[in-house]
């Protein structure tokens, strides 16, 4: 006789982490939280575009999508629509079979990620003990999805865009997971619940302001939002990797853009700001909040930043974010030697002092230029 | 000691979207909200006035596309009769050189600007299209109407 499963939020208690052959414990949890995970993907992406477009819109002092249903909420799936129905144009000179391989490649990895995030205590996929590892090395897949279409489109243009999209991936990536390394040191584990668990007390934005700092810059470089979006600058590049593309090829890249907009904002909302843990609210709803949130920020420095050049990204990367990514790390270090147990509270103001005048030093020894051959 | 490097131009910058975040929205949603145009504007139509016309066609002679088409006759008391009046407004430039040639005032540009026909001969204006009864004239080269018009709508202006 087939079990049931009763998908309340007290049944994904269940769900405790145990080392097993199956993931989880049993076959529906796989299955169930696969499906979730699709959903939750596809609809987040859906409800990112639509709050994208809309406060963008805001901070133009315009109104934004409000025809499509009611206050424009189906814009995007009209949009969607539209995308299915459109004709996909192969250029002459594509790879047509990496062409046509690309985007998945773009898309897959962003799903995969959700794999080890927890919406709840327990409540994941996996419990793997390396999670944020898993996190890096699979998103970063998606760069090569980049390059596959930047490469197949047979297009300088795209070549370009996929390039600029590449330096900018390896470079931001080393500061990133430097940031992500002090998280790790002060939670002691790897594995993504664990983290979300470690912060009961405080959020680790308290005790990591660098660290968050350095996050999100070098997360909004990864997956090239704006200021950092001159891979795909439509004005200098004609939107870069996927000029060549159309239809519903086209509207997977741009899926598997937003998708990679959840997920660092996601990453964020887990690894600092205490991703499930908070007052009164459902654990998933305040994950929820905290995604939004993120997302807010990271419109809002769209809405207000131009866009950076080539080297000022490089020389952002490498001798701005580099450094400090390192000294927050042996500060971070130094501090969980002092305090094995846990970090006492007045390490919060320290902290913020220490970022504080880090960025100030940064900022006053940043220069553009060094290095520049004169041709 | 400059700050600008040093961070603040960003949260400088930041305060500034936020600023128009929270403001009034500018946007006039077009077919629903419209805003009330200059009183001097030059709407693509003509408007003519039966009673003040002489039939003595210099609006015809001064329009620089020559889409005026007047025809006239002797009519009694020494005037002329308008026959045909018929203006092509696919061709008109909205230069307004009509209206300001008119030595009796009887020509006047109008409110008009949404003006797209399906077919090309919906756009050439009778006699009847263009009385002064039917249309609103505008106050273009015309200042002694222009107190009875409504007053310009500036998006500045707008109360909400």
């Amino acid at each position: 006789m087939m079990v049931v499963p009763n998908i309340t939020a007290d049944a994904f208690r269940h769900f405790a982490p145990v080392a097993s052959d199956w993931p989880g414990n049993e076959w529906w949890h796989w299955l169930v939280f696969t499906v979730i995970i699709i959903v939750f993907i596809l609809v987040m992406v859906i409800i990112f575009i639509y709050l994208e477009r809309r406060i963008i819109a805001w901070f133009a002092a315009r109104i934004g999508p409000n025809r499509t249903g009611p206050f424009g909420v189906f814009q995007n799936i009209a949009a969607a629509l539209k995308l299915l129905l459109k004709e996909g144009v192969n250029p002459t000179n594509a790879d047509i079979l990496i062409f046509w391989l690309a985007p998945i490649v773009v898309f897959a990895p962003v799903i995969a990620v959700f794999a080890v995030v927890p919406f709840q205590d327990g409540a994941l996929l996996k419990d793997l003990n390396i999670g944020i590892l898993f996190v890096i090395a699979i998103s970063s897949i998606s760069t090569i999805g980049v390059f596959m279409a930047g490469w197949s489109s047979g297009n300088k243009y795209s070549m370009l865009g996929a390039m600029r999209m590449i330096a900018a991936v390896v470079s931001y990536e080393i500061p990133v997971v430097l940031a992500l390394a002090g998280v790790v040191m002060l939670a002691g584990s790897l594995s993504l619940n664990d983290i979300v668990v470690a912060q009961e007390r405080v959020p680790f934005i308290l005790l990591q302001p660098l660290g968050f700092l350095l996050l999100f810059v070098g997360g909004c470089a990864e997956i090239n939002r704006s200021p950092f979006d001159l891979m795909e600058a439509d004005s200098e590049l004609v939107a870069g990797f996927h000029t060549e593309y159309s239809g519903i090829k086209w509207a997977m890249f741009f899926l598997g853009e937003f998708g990679e907009m959840v997920v660092m904002a996601t990453l964020i909302a887990t690894l600092f700001l205490g991703g499930w843990q908070g007052p009164g609210l459902p654990p998933w709803l305040w994950l929820l909040i905290k995604i939004f949130i993120v997302d807010f920020v990271m419109i809002w420095t769209r809405a207000t930043l131009p866009r950076v050049r080539i080297d000022q990204l490089m020389a952002l990367a490498w001798k701005f974010m580099f450094p400090l990514a390192l000294v927050n790390l042996i500060v971070t270090a130094i501090q969980v030697l002092a305090w094995p147990d846990a970090l006492p509270l007045y390490v919060i103001p320290i902290n913020w002092v220490i970022t504080v005048m880090l960025v100030l030093l940064g900022s006053k020894l940043f220069k553009l230029g060094w290095g520049r051959v004169e041709v | 000691m400059k700050f600008e490097r040093y961070g603040i131009g960003i949260a400088k910058g930041l305060t500034v979207t936020m600023r128009n975040l929270l403001r009034r929205r500018i946007t006039t949603q077009y077919p629903e909200q419209r805003l009330t145009v200059s009183r001097r504007t030059r709407g693509n139509e003509l408007v003519w006035s039966k009673e003040k016309c002489t039939g003595c066609a210099t609006c015809a002679k001064t329009c620089p596309q020559g889409v005026i088409h007047i025809v006239t006759s002797p009519g009694e008391e020494n005037s002329y009769e308008v026959e045909e009046f018929e203006v092509d407004t696919g061709y008109c430039i909205s230069c307004g050189l009509c209206v300001e040639a008119c030595p009796y005032d009887a020509l006047y540009m109008s409110y008009a600007f949404e003006l797209a026909r399906y077919r090309r001969g919906e756009l050439v204006l009778s006699r009847n299209d263009m009385l002064i009864e039917n249309k609103q004239a505008s106050a273009y080269f015309r200042p002694e109407i222009s107190e009875t018009l409504p007053e310009q709508e500036l998006l500045i202006d707008r109360k909400e």
